[in-house]
């Protein structure tokens, strides 16, 4: 029977099906960090079990760190020390490794899983982060998982799993210039909403899909949780091959062709069946920014912010009202006309070798308004190393922008990097909740591209329109 | 793990859409390495004001709804970060269970994790509770898990699903770790046949 990708890697991994019970599935990788692991490391030793695979776990320390010029400094705010400190100890009683603060390999889990190489098509990855999703663009089963599945993932390396339904999310057509992975997925989560994917496994299809580079892929699966499925996938092929070639934990040699030849297996069989479907049309995509307090609340570039009579359902109306007087706009107003105080150009979504690059050609040549404070937060050290060998990192700060270190950074703000009351950021991150980058701060979450000529008018415009060198 | 058997309580309404795990528990209270701690800071931007007063506009923080270990809310509630710091915030706020049309997955696991009932209900039957709740005080439900019954003494009679196996370990008080390391022989062979092939 013709299998779905899901169907193949699911199978794959299942270890117990006991009757009456959810599937126990098996767990190939396991990413820690600073954050969620505290308390289920601390499980484990109150009942005396041990990290079963400390071989299959690697950490990392990434939502705390400040990215200043303070950064090998000790952390200035002591309960987040302790936290990074307690992360330390834990990897080295267990023999997990730390890729820690003064290593080229330290960044954001998600950057640094891809970019590492542990990250390969076909296995089973979870984090106690919700954009665990992001490892899916390698066709990869990967969702985030809360503390207490932690402590199960360490002492057991297996996971409960009820099977999720799927449904296929074909993007047709081809993008028009300007118009990128990350409008694609803000698309799909105002179409659907959400809540839209809850109980799914999407797989992203498609000639658009097929055509973007491994960085889209990535930011198109790492917004999957937006829409409430946990997990994302794209079938592995030559460009995500290609991408990975090479890289630390990859196989080399002979065993890569080997690899690659299982690899193409995973990809679901040509009439394979999905649960659901749902399309959209990249021919006539363009840029997409959010103007309210979920993802779902996004609006095209030429398009107005909506006020809440335009919606049908009490519940949306309602969302819409909260959601406008918090962000501090009006109904009607048209979205280039909103003014920005801040920029943030990082976050797991949107901070690879990649982005940086695409919003270098958007700088180049070009001042930040005055208006505007921008800040760019490479993904991890070793993007930050290689973007300042292209010398990226001159073009942004000619430009005015401050070319920061690796972190989560100001995509939620647990480090220093905050909005002040009010401040408006266009930010190249996955959540525009309330809040999130700073107690009235308001966030619009936006592309690379859109971000940076974001920053150059002060407000926001159509990157379409804007002639590159 | 708390058990959870069964639950008479005063509702408290929050009538909101998608209440996400960030309104629940902010991230500048995440640092701690402890399962406790959390309950004075949930809905901290909603519930205290500049100064740290509580918000008498907030409406968790009316008298009438101090003494609810019930909240129902709108959907999609703890959409958003997989923190597991909201369900446990929400316990120490006082919650025992929380009622709404849909929930979000990773939340929704997280409060099994912890003994808290997520209960799915119909719009119908969660907009009667929430208007039953708005008003008046004192307004009462009964949660019973055994029955998976919703019911209060104004005729409401509703019933939820649940998962067998998630039911089981909520009226035991069984975590999970312990059911699966019974499991360890099955994962052993497992992961010999798996590295044999990789």
């Amino acid at each position: 029977m013709a299998k779905t990708m899901f169907e193949k890697i699911w199978e794959q991994h299942v270890v117990a099906e006991p009757e009456g019970q959810p599937a126990l599935i098996y767990i190939d990788l396991h990413l820690v960090h600073e954050v969620t692991s505290p308390q289920a490391f601390e499980a484990l030793r109150l009942t005396n079990r041990k990290v079963r695979r400390p071989d299959l776990t690697i950490s990392t320390v990434d939502h705390n760190l400040p990215t200043d010029d303070t950064r090998n400094e000790v952390i200035k705010d002591p309960i987040a020390r302790i936290q990074v400190d307690t992360l330390r100890k834990n990897c080295e009683e267990t023999g997990v490794v730390l890729y820690d603060i003064d290593s080229a390999a330290q960044g954001i889990v998600h950057v640094i899983g891809p970019e590492q190489g542990y990250t390969q098509p076909g296995m089973t990855i979870v984090c106690g982060d919700s954009h665990t999703s992001t490892h899916g663009a390698f066709g990869s089963l990967a969702f985030g998982i809360g503390t207490s599945e932690v402590e199960h993932v360490l002492a057991t390396q297996t996971l409960r799993q009820a099977k999720p339904k799927t449904m296929e999310v074909r993007f047709n057509g081809e993008l028009k210039k300007g118009v990128t992975a990350k409008d694609m997925i803000l698309a799909a989560i105002g179409e659907v909403g959400t809540a839209g994917w809850t109980g799914y496994v999407v797989e992203y299809t498609g000639d658009a899909i097929k055509k973007l580079d491994m960085a889209g892929r990535m930011t198109v699966c790492n917004m999957t949780i937006e829409g409430g499925a946990r997990a994302g996938l794209i079938a592995p092929d030559d460009t995500t091959f290609d991408w990975m070639k090479g890289r630390k934990f990859v196989p080399k040699g002979d065993a890569f062709d080997t690899a690659v030849a299982e690899w193409r297996k995973f990809a679901s069989d040509e009439d394979a069946q999905y649960d659901e479907l749902l399309e959209i049309d990249c021919d006539s995509l363009e840029p997409h920014v959010s103007w309210g307090t979920n993802p779902g609340q996004v609006a095209k570039i030429t398009d107005r912010v909506p006020a809440p009579d335009d919606f049908e359902d009490p519940a949306d109306v309602s969302s819409a009202k909260h959601a406008l007087e918090y962000m501090g706009l009006s109904g009607g107003t048209q979205i280039e006309d909103i003014s920005i105080d801040r920029v943030f150009i990082g976050s797991c979504t949107n901070a690879r070798i990649e982005d940086l690059r695409s919003a270098s050609e958007i700088v180049k040549g070009r001042t930040v308004a005055s208006t505007v404070r921008a800040q760019i937060m490479p993904g991890s050290t070793l993007t930050k190393m290689v973007a300042e060998k292209e010398g990226l990192d001159q073009i942004f700060k000619d430009a005015g922008f401050e070319w920061r270190e690796s972190g989560c950074s100001m995509c939620l703000g647990m480090n220093p990097d905050i909005l002040v009351p009010g401040e408006r950021c266009a930010s190249t991150s996955n959540r525009n909740f309330e809040g999130r980058q700073g107690k009235g701060g308001r966030t619009h979450l936006v592309s690379p591209e859109m971000a940076a000529a974001a920053a150059i008018e002060g407000h926001f415009v159509d990157v379409r329109d804007w002639e590159t060198e | 793990m708390e058990k959870f058997t069964r639950l008479t309580s005063i509702v408290a309404p929050l009538d909101r859409a998608n209440v996400d795990t960030d309104q629940i528990i902010p991230k500048q209270f995440l640092k701690r390495i402890e399962r406790t701690g959390f309950g004075e800071f949930a809905f901290f931007d909603w519930r205290y004001l500049e100064d740290g007063v509580p918000n008498p506009d907030f409406i968790l923080n009316e008298d009438r709804y101090s003494d609810a270990s019930i909240l129902v809310s709108g959907r999609n509630f703890g959409s958003g970060s997989s923190r597991e710091h909201a369900p446990w915030a929400l316990m120490e706020m006082g919650y025992k269970s929380i009622i709404a049309t849909s929930f979000a997955d990773i939340f929704r696991n997280n409060c099994m994790q912890n003994g808290l009932l997520p209960v799915i209900l119909s719009e119908s039957e969660v907009d009667t509770i929430m208007a039953r709740a708005l008003r008046g005080s004192g307004y009462k439900i009964t949660v019973d898990l055994e029955t998976q019954t919703v019911t209060d003494d104004q005729g409401l009679k509703a019933s939820f699903e649940v998962d067998p196996f998630r039911k089981n370990s909520l009226l035991e008080g069984l975590d999970d770790v312990g059911i699966t390391m019974s499991l360890g022989e099955a994962i052993g062979s497992f992961e010999e046949k798996r590295t044999a092939r990789w």
